[in-house]
């Protein structure tokens, strides 16, 4: 067996081990869906006519090889891609039937609506709990002192971290280990409550243990938020997503959603070669 | 490029490590050199120091409240000469502190890059003015344009023009120091900020200041120290008058102006006032330098941080 045909070997030992079944995503239960997305740096085109929905309360991985515009997708998700200097985004993006790009909409607002854990984790310079505090008190959220308490730790056992922290909660975010400031920054997310979750390769930087964990936490996270993940593992893809939107590049480099579907189906039965060859890792 | 043979490797490998030695010893002398004049200059104020010393108390230079070595009756209390540079110094940090900072926000986090490009040597070439030039401007032209329409009975030479004169003097170090602290602030915890629905005023405000907060502290320190040993604005325009006061509208001598205006003068070898020279240099040293230091080490805390 060669290396190929060992790797999608264990996918779909992955994907026979996964029970749930999940149906082709119709428009009312979509949170988040793009129509003809579009976005260009400085006028050169990066993604084009991304055409997606992203279902209610079940994960949804981008996966495609690197510079493919998984990222972009991402921003112009939650208008993360206004603050890069030359993004220009054309075509629309419905959240909850609200095109957010709307001259009427604030992205402030869509921003605590649709939160972001990144691809480094990036806990701001203070206390565990003045990180998970941080989107409270910038929302102007009037809390006492025990309720804010109360949704901060909320937060940090919705994130599998309470435990770890509950008796150091004034010590300094840095005190703490990759994997659980990884963990800090998707508390820090959730206690905003948004709808949706989006993470930009939320555990490459981490080792297999805090990975796994983060996994599960995602999986326990689903029932209540819509999660949509970019990720370059695709074993990883395999056993936490629904979903799973497959770009690439086409010839002239601009980023394409080549395929779009149940997790299962885009493993086992891929419809584009391209797909199964990226899977594999014959290209990357 | 080709593959080296063992013993070419070897040779250039010895070559390298030579020259990493000589570069090591070059940059260790040039440390020694600029260590060893501090030195000299603290042992030799310490050594002219020790002469005054033995003829006043310690006690009575640091907390005797005249000042009156060049007058008959003599009186060696530094206080009134500390005071004023204290005063001078705390009216420009009162200056330059906030508007530095400020200013320094303003270029880090709402500038255009040009602007920014641009207005950064700007602000710099202030302190590049030589300092006489604002001791004239304080004197001719802040005192009696600017701070008589608002303070009739002012002093001709006054507290109050000097510090506000420093201030301008100092405002770059608060701005270049507090800006490259802010700028060193990673992006990524602005744009975490941002994801969690911050407006900007937060994320300058809650999240960029106070990650430079210890960048932004060492620029004041310094500027104080820098402050206090500014001496042509505090000579020309602060004049030469020893008082222990708490009035900016007066003339008051700082330890620098008091510096200036003996060893300008001539005061012979030996004599007490001469020696009183070294004592108040040596004060000023210390103060400063300790300031120095401490502001450098608040800085070196930022620089490792991320
Ligand atoms: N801030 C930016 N300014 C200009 N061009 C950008 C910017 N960010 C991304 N691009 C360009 O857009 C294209 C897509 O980049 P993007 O970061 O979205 O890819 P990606 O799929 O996330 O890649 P990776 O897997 O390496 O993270 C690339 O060609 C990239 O050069
Ligand atoms: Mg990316």
């Amino acid at each position: 067996m060669t290396a190929e045909e060992e790797v999608l070997e264990r996918i779909k030992v992955i994907i026979s081990e996964r029970k749930d079944e999940v149906g082709e995503v119709v428009e009312k239960d979509a949170a988040i869906l793009t129509e003809d997305l579009s976005v260009s740096y400085h006028g050169r085109v990066a993604i084009e006519d991304i055409s997606i929905k992203f279902r209610r309360n079940a994960i949804t991985a981008i996966i495609g090889p690197s510079g493919c515009g998984k990222s972009t997708l991402l921003r112009s998700l939650n208008r993360m891609n206004d603050l890069i200097p030359g993004a220009l985004v054309s075509g629309k993006v419905l959240f909850n039937g609200i095109d957010i790009y709307s001259r009427d909409v604030d992205p402030v607002y869509i921003r605590s609506r649709i939160g972001m854990v990144f691809q480094r984790p990036n806990p701001f310079p203070m206390s565990i709990f003045d990180n998970v505090a941080f989107g409270l008190r910038v929302n102007g959220f009037k809390l006492t002192k025990d309720e804010l308490r109360k949704r901060v730790q909320e937060a940090l056992v919705k994130a599998a971290l309470w435990d770890e922290v509950k008796d150091r909660l004034d010590a300094h975010a840095y005190s703490l280990s990759g994997g659980q400031q990884q963990r800090l920054c998707i508390a820090r997310a959730l206690a905003v409550e948004p709808e949706v979750l989006l993470l930009d390769e939320p555990t490459v930087s981490l080792d297999p243990i805090s990975t796994s964990k983060i996994e599960r936490l995602l999986v326990a996270l689903k029932h209540d938020y819509t999660i949509i993940i970019v990720t370059h593992n695709m074993q990883q893809a395999a056993r936490v997503s629904d979903y799973t939107a497959v770009m690439m590049p086409d010839e002239n480099l601009i980023g394409r959603l080549i395929e779009f579907g149940p997790t299962k189906e885009i493993f086992t039965s891929p419809k584009d070669s391209r797909t199964e060859a990226y899977i594999s890792g014959r290209v990357s | 490029m080709g593959y080296l043979s063992s013993e070419q490797f070897l040779r250039s490998v010895k070559r390298r490590r030579a020259q990493d030695k000589l570069f090591m010893v070059v940059v260790l002398a040039a440390t020694l050199v600029s260590t060893l004049a501090l030195i000299v200059i603290f042992v030799t104020l310490s050594v002219e120091s020790v002469s005054f010393f033995t003829r006043v108390s310690v006690i009575e230079f640091l907390t005797g409240t005249k000042w009156t070595v060049l007058f008959a009756d003599k009186h060696f209390g530094v206080l009134p000469l500390l005071n004023a540079t204290l005063m001078t110094s705390l009216i420009a940090i009162a200056v330059a502190g906030p508007a530095g900072i400020a200013a320094a926000v303003y270029l880090s986090e709402y500038a255009s890059q040009r602007f920014r490009n641009f207005m950064k040597p700007v602000i710099e070439t202030l302190s590049g003015v030589p300092t006489v030039v604002y001791g004239y401007f304080a004197l001719y032209f802040v005192t009696p344009n600017f701070l008589r329409a608002f303070w009739e009975d002012l002093s001709i030479h006054n507290a109050l023009a000097v510090g506000l004169m420093i201030g301008v003097l100092t405002l770059p170090i608060v701005v270049s120091i507090s800006d490259d602290a802010m700028k060193a602030v990673p992006y990524d915890l602005r744009l975490a900020a941002y994801s969690l629905g911050s407006r900007k005023i937060d994320v300058v405000f809650r999240v960029v200041l106070p990650a430079a907060l210890s960048g932004v502290v060492a620029s004041i320190v310094l500027a104080f120290a820098r402050a206090m040993g500014e001496t042509m604005i505090a000579a020309i325009a602060g004049g030469f008058r020893p008082v222990l006061s708490f009035n900016l509208g007066e003339s008051m001598q700082t330890m620098t102006s008091y510096l200036a205006q003996v060893a300008t003068g001539d005061a012979p070898h030996g004599t007490i006032e001469y020696q009183s020279l070294f004592a108040v240099g040596l004060l000023l040293l210390v103060i400063t330098a300790t300031l120095n230091f401490i502001g450098l080490k608040v800085i070196r805390r930022w620089e490792i941080r991320y």
